[in-house]
């Protein structure tokens, strides 16, 4: 970038966009919606092992007021559906969805009368991952994915 | 004791009213009629030979298009819902099982919470899933499918393609009072 040429200089030139948008895609803060075995895949993601914090979004909150991005990790019945409408809301903007797995992305391998056939039926989702569960490579890539996403947004679109 | 010795002493005991036995690899299990259910299942808890103390499970089955038992294809079997009871003596180390033919367009079997406290959610299973109506439950609400699910999913004549979706606000989940019974 050359940026050490500019450390004599008091001041640096740039958007809005591109500096909010930095720090937003580096200090992304997951609340895992975890409801069946990609949740335990989840585990793996922020283990030691693959560690999400490389990635910025290591801060895991169970709180939807603390929380910037949702992790719907596994099968949403419909009885459940209510519940996931009701923790989105819940969650201060600017927020992102990802979808994880087969089943929150599209029902999976349920079609039937309990379960919601996709997410998205309920809440828009930015990002959905393939996997039945996904690897954690899989998931770090959803993340990847989601940054780039965020760094093409305009600030001033979520007011 | 042995399932085969316990099929005869429930033919011995209740003779005619044993609609028919059946045989697997060991697993034994006799049909009876709703009416003989509670007397049936309170002789198999309190008789000190059985001692059948927990009961492990309560099933449904819906036998719509199903034929018969025997070799004839085109016969029709006589009832269309049968509810199986799977019992457990701790003490005995033995297991049996009860199946109950449901030939009454009611569709109205006895609860056994009277014999096994333990029935409550298994019979709001069967009520849930196939609209199998248990007299005398203290509580029988659905236990799994949601609030405003109207119909049984589990019988063969529901769409198999339906949805039914939830659309209240959870407020209500966290505001009725539950009766637990």
């Amino acid at each position: 970038m050359g940026l050490e040429s500019q450390l004599d200089n008091p001041f640096l030139t740039t958007t809005i966009d591109t500096v909010v948008n930095w720090g937003r895609k580096y200090s992304m803060w997951p609340l895992p919606f975890g409801t069946a075995c990609c949740a335990v895949e989840f585990m793996g993601v922020v283990g030691p092992k693959y560690d999400i914090s490389r990635f910025g979004a290591e801060l895991v909150r169970f709180s939807p007021r603390q929380a910037d991005l949702l992790l719907v990790m596994g099968t949403v019945t419909q009885k459940m559906a209510p519940i996931l409408k009701q923790i989105y809301d819940q969650m201060p903007q600017p927020k992102w969805v990802v979808s994880m797995g087969a089943c929150a992305s599209s029902g999976g391998f349920y079609d039937n009368y309990s379960v919601v056939q996709g997410i998205d039926e309920i809440i828009p989702v930015d990002i959905y991952v393939a996997g039945c569960p996904p690897t954690p490579e899989n998931v770090i890539g959803a993340v990847y994915k989601l940054q780039q996403k965020i760094s093409q947004e305009k600030v001033a679109a979520w007011r | 004791m042995d399932q085969s010795q316990i099929t005869d002493r429930l033919k011995a005991r209740f003779g005619e009213r044993i609609l028919s036995t059946y045989a697997m690899c060991g697993q034994e299990a006799v049909t009876i009629l709703p009416a003989d259910l509670v007397e049936v299942l309170t002789f198999l808890r309190d008789e000190p030979e059985l001692r059948f103390n927990m009961l492990m499970d309560v099933g449904g089955v819906d036998y719509l298009g199903f034929g018969g038992d025997g070799e004839d294809e085109d016969e029709v079997r006589s009832h269309r819902f049968e509810i199986a009871y799977q019992m457990f003596s701790y003490d005995l180390r033995h297991r049996y099982r009860v199946k109950v033919a449901v030939k009454d367009d009611s569709v109205e079997v006895p609860s056994l919470w009277e014999i096994w406290r333990g029935a409550n959610w298994m019979e709001r299973e069967v009520f849930d899933m196939f609209g199998i109506r248990f007299t005398g439950h203290p509580n029988l609400r659905r236990i799994l499918n949601h609030d405003d699910f109207v119909g049984h999913p589990l019988r063969k004549d529901y769409p198999i393609t339906k949805r039914q979706k939830l659309s209240r606000p959870i407020d209500h989940l966290l505001t009725d009072k539950q009766e637990w019974a």
